[in-house]
């Protein structure tokens, strides 16, 4: 189902807050179906990079282009507001690390699935609430918790219900910020099977930040290691993680706790 | 050793300010159902009594307008006996309750009952004119969803309605779409007044005082209260008709006439009241009709004497304009007196109840 062309594509990327790099340099192609990890420590330029990538913020240097529905490769920083934001109602997916920002956390779980259905302009109350209900199922919460709201909620439904928001409006193009931090191990490890089977299922292409090399090597296809803003390895999921080339990736598949 | 008079200029505000906002009210009439910033002024009243309408009556009035001042459909409430009086005194305009006969209508939180005539000019008083306030406290947010017409929140209020009490519960302050492009608050009026704002033939115009916003909606223009194709718009409905006129298709308020359940239902709109039972409509718990209300009124007492309505005007009705039936004794009348609302009730035979709300 993939061409050639790939889904999206960054050239040159670099983002600078003042003196301080956000990230600097970072090319990278992303096609359909594909997941791409982000891994690193805390400050490399992981979430900085995936706000870019987004669309979140504008680029200091460097562009994002993002292959449309009708095959043209369009330029996010160059894009009128109103598509950009069409886009990310529609076409992107965006799961926040705390389920609380990605919530509405006064409205109930139904409503919060049925935003972006309602967003796309259908107005039929049966059929959205359906479709909630049924998107609900999919990401394992019981529908008849529906019109509850989030706060009633634990810390691994919330998340799923951030991912069932995020996909009842079929993107083409999901970004994850730490997914599963913040869960206990046993929740981490549900959530994770979910995402692998609903990305296989939707034929999603996923941009992942995690610091969890567990985590990359579970979901990727591919993976891009990021150290103080740049990018300082990138290969497959397997080569990278069995045999990591950069002195800092060594290390970082060294100090993984193996039980 | 007497201080000089205070004289105020025409309406209050200076001749700059009412430029100001005569500009903000011509942008805003541009683009139906945009709010235009617009720098309010200090009124002399508290924000919350209606300084946004305020503002706006005062730029439009001329000196031969008919002013008429309603709130929550009376005439004859605080709110709107102190707004007219304020207008008498510092414009020395005609005033009155007579929908048919007003040029100006300013009201809180309800519409006539008799319908609008093209002329006619209607400003309400609105506290919030964000319609998305509640669901997205950044006003720099809700400007961009405006600008972008990207209106999915709006439905989502309206969704958790339906999911949490089967209907659409919202019943005041019901959001429309102006001339399909503006999500518009038409401030608290109940959602039964929603459908006169459609095609309307009298110019409408929103301020809001302390939220320094004035919105319009130019005569004729398309009003569409927001809903679902299978939860459609609808208004409340009334089980029993006027208690005092008899009328089945108004808005009714409920009074509480004892501490043993008693109630009765009578019309919000007092004029419309009024008019009917003068024609010789009788609700069951009302008395035969009543005289025209265009009996001489007492002389207004005004402080500064200049260019006030004359006792003889007709349109200078004051405001306990209902006369108690003669079978019953008097009310006290006038300023400082009871409401004319407690003679409405006197006249039904019954204990008067504690007043309306301040607003």
């Amino acid at each position: 189902m993939t061409g050639d062309a790939p889904l999206l594509l960054a050239e040159g990327l670099g983002k600078d807050y003042g003196a301080r790099i956000g990230c600097r340099a970072v090319d990278l192609s992303l096609h359909e179906g594909e997941v791409l990890a982000v891994v690193g420590e805390s400050g490399s330029g992981k979430s900085t990079l995936l706000s870019l990538l987004s669309g979140a913020q504008a680029p200091s240097a460097g562009r994002v282009s993002y292959r449309r529905g009708d095959g043209v490769l369009a330029d996010l920083a160059l894009m009128p507001e109103a598509e950009r934001r069409l886009l990310m109602r529609t076409d992107f997916g965006f799961v926040h690390q705390r389920a609380e920002d990605g919530l509405r956390m006064a409205v109930s779980a139904g409503g919060n699935v049925g935003e972006r259905l309602m967003a796309a302009g259908r107005r039929h109350y049966g059929a959205i609430r359906a479709e909630a209900a049924d998107f609900l199922a999919r990401v394992e919460i019981d529908p008849a918790r529906m019109d509850e709201d989030p706060r009633a909620f634990s810390g691994g439904m919330r998340q799923r219900l951030q991912i069932a928001r995020n996909l009842v409006s079929r993107p083409r193009l999901v970004f994850m910020d730490e997914p599963t931090s913040g869960l206990d191990v046993s929740v981490q490890a549900k959530l994770l099977d979910l995402i692998r089977a609903l990305v296989e299922e939707l034929g999603l292409a996923v941009v992942i930040v995690t610091h969890d090399l567990a985590v990359a090597r579970l979901l990727a296809d591919r993976i891009l290691v990021m150290r103080a803003g740049r990018v300082i390895e990138a290969g497959l999921c397997d080569q990278v993680l069995d045999d990591p080339q950069a002195p800092y990736t060594q290390l970082l598949v060294a100090s993984v706790l193996t039980p | 050793m007497s201080m000089p008079a205070l004289t105020y200029n025409f309406a209050y505000l200076d001749e700059q300010t009412k430029r100001m906002i005569r500009r903000a009210i011509l942008k805003a009439i541009a683009i139906p159902g945009y709010q235009v910033p617009f720098a309010s002024r200090e009124m002399p009243m508290p924000y919350g009594w209606g300084t946004g309408g305020v503002q706006v009556t005062a730029a439009i009035l001329g000196a031969d307008d008919v002013l008429k001042v309603i709130d929550q459909g009376a005439d004859d409430t605080t709110n709107a006996v102190s707004i007219r009086a304020f207008f008498q005194a510092t414009a020395g305009i005609a005033t009155t309750t007579r929908t048919r006969e007003a040029s100006i209508i300013q009201t809180r939180h309800r519409l006539p009952e008799t319908p609008l005539r093209d002329g006619q000019v209607v400003v309400y008083q609105v506290p919030i004119p964000e319609p998305l306030r509640f669901l997205e406290p950044r006003e720099s947010e809700t400007r961009r969803l405006h600008a972008l017409e990207d209106y999915g929140l709006m439905h989502v209020k309206l969704y958790e309605d339906i999911a949490r009490h089967g209907e659409i519960a919202t019943t005041y302050a019901y959001p429309v779409e102006v001339e399909g492009r503006y999500v518009m608050d038409p401030s608290p009026i109940p959602k039964f007044d929603n459908p006169k704002l459609d095609r309307s033939p009298a110019l409408q115009l929103f301020g809001a005082g302390r939220e320094q916003r004035i919105y319009a909606v130019p005569p004729h223009s398309r009003v569409r209260s927001l809903d679902f194709e299978d939860h459609p718009f609808r208004v409340q409905r009334f089980v029993a008709p006027c208690a005092l006129c008899g009328a089945a298709d108004a808005y009714l308020d409920e009074v509480i006439l004892d501490d043993a359940g008693g109630r009765m239902f009578v019309c919000s709109d007092t004029d419309h009241c009024a008019t009917r039972r003068e024609a010789g409509h009788v609700g069951e718990m009302g008395s035969p009709p009543l005289a025209p209300r265009d009996a001489p009124p007492p002389p207004l007492r005004r402080s500064d004497g200049v260019g006030g309505p004359t006792a003889a005007d007709p349109l200078a009705a004051p405001t306990a304009e209902i006369a108690p039936p003669p079978t019953l004794p008097s009310p006290a009348r006038g300023e400082g007196g009871p409401k004319a609302g407690v003679a409405r009730h006197a006249e039904a035979g019954l204990r008067a109840p504690a007043g309306r709300n301040a607003p």
